[in-house]
């Protein structure tokens, strides 16, 4: 009997040993800085708040951390859209003002692997700017440094909540370097091919009611003039 | 006993990689796709919008009775011409495979209307439309981009609106029908071999 027990305790500490081990894999790369943070393009910077309360709409399945806001709002029960989140906030430009509208969809990826630090979702968002124009956003955006640095800590704590600052890029592709691909849609951004990146600063959240104090940026870089276009 | 326990930890660290490896951490539900070969080349694919229970939101300046109830849409004068609608969005089959946003907006130069068609297990796909109606009322759209299965295709897309006319108590007042046409990126061909 007493073999079996030790068995069976040998099992669960090699399986807490191997979820130590993937939360705190060295070999996970931390990409802390945009690829977009070199560019000389010229960028635009939109920021919004991903905490649901903020946004004007949120909504998912009604049963993850993050309510749905307003209360009433429509909820995403059916079985093939049970894991997406729709988010409509105010886009707000880098003095704060507003910039226009931004729709967020957001579906858990089927690429994730957790075995090699990639807790995916894929994203797309449409942005309307009433001064410049349209544009839709196509990304894959990777939470693992999040779930690790933020969400796991949060979980573990006695008071279920976690508070300081903790900046990251979301962004992980489909571009090659990381980035997200960005098409024009009209005004003046009408058949540009951009790229963007998405960060999140964090800091307060909850591992019950998720985001309490968080913004969310979007910078998005313009195509860069030929040689020939550009001023002496 | 303590060899017992050691064979125990190596045991639950190789059924924790296993498992973690096998089974996959996210599994999203597919609709089997409803696509139709078009007699003239490409394919087409129909999805649509019931009216008003597919309607996740309403976002227009000075409405009386918001959607969803509760909702504050931002008092902007910017945002002033501009009308954001969320939608389910359905097969044709009926069953709801994803949700999109429709934006109409006014501008001094051009009106805007775009669609965003996002399906978790597929996709999404970006639309811009004509802004004026074809005859018959119906819309003419242009994908200009795809995400995932949608990358490579491009084509048209039509927009109208179907009024109800089952009479049923219980009936949707219409649906927003949105029909896809695709048409794939051409690929060459293999070479063909030479024959010696």
């Amino acid at each position: 009997m007493k073999y079996v027990v030790a068995l069976i305790l040998g099992l669960v500490t090699g399986a807490a040993l191997f979820a130590l081990g993937l939360l705190y894999n060295p070999f996970v790369a931390d990409r802390s800085l945009s690829p977009l943070s070199v560019t000389r393009a010229e960028t635009i910077a939109l920021n919004f708040s991903p905490v649901p309360s903020e946004s004007i709409v949120f909504t998912n399945d009604g049963e993850k951390i993050h309510a749905p806001n307003p209360e009433k709002v429509l909820q995403l029960w059916e079985a093939p859209i049970r894991r997406t989140s729709a988010m409509v906030s105010l886009m707000r430009d880098a003095r704060g003002e507003s910039a226009g509208v931004g729709i967020k969809f957001s579906s858990t990826s089927e690429r994730t692997r957790l075995f090699s630090g990639k807790a995916l979702t894929d994203s797309v968002w449409y942005i309307y700017l009433p001064e410049r124009g349209s544009m839709f956003i196509q990304q894959t955006e990777n939470y693992w440094q999040f779930l690790r640095q933020v969400a796991f800590p949060a979980w573990r704590s006695s008071g279920n909540n976690w508070r300081g600052t903790w900046l990251g890029n979301l962004t992980s592709g489909p571009n090659a370097l990381g980035t997200a691909r960005v098409v024009g849609g009209s005004g003046s951004f009408r058949g540009l091919e951009m790229e963007a990146v998405e960060s999140l600063t964090v800091d307060a959240f909850s591992a019950d009611v998720g985001f309490v104090a968080a913004d969310g940026q979007l910078i998005i870089a313009l195509p860069m003039q030929p040689m020939s276009e550009q001023p002496d | 006993m303590l060899k017992t326990f050691f064979i125990g930890v190596v045991l639950g660290l190789v059924a924790a990689a296993g498992a973690l490896y096998a089974v996959p951490a996210v599994d999203q539900v597919r609709e089997a796709s409803v696509v139709l070969v078009a007699p003239n080349g490409g394919n087409f694919e129909s999805f649509h919008a019931n009216i008003p229970m597919d309607r996740v939101m309403v976002g227009a300046a000075g409405q009386e009775q918001p959607l969803p109830p509760g909702l504050d849409w931002p008092v902007d004068e910017a945002l002033a011409g501009v009308r954001t609608e969320v939608f389910k969005i359905r097969n044709a089959r009926d069953a709801v495979v994803g949700v999109a946003v429709r934006t109409a907006a006014q501008r001094e130069d051009e009106n805007v209307i775009d669609w965003v068609l996002h399906l978790p297990a597929r996709g999404s796909m970006f639309v811009t439309m004509d802004a004026l109606p074809q005859e018959g009322g119906h819309r003419l759209g242009e994908i200009r981009d795809g995400s995932r299965e949608f990358a490579p295709l491009s084509g048209f897309v039509s927009e109208r609106w179907v009024a109800d006319t089952s009479g049923e108590e219980d009936a949707p007042l219409g649906r927003i029908e949105l029909t896809a046409t695709y048409v794939g990126q051409l690929e060459p061909l293999d070479p063909p071999e030479s024959v010696e």
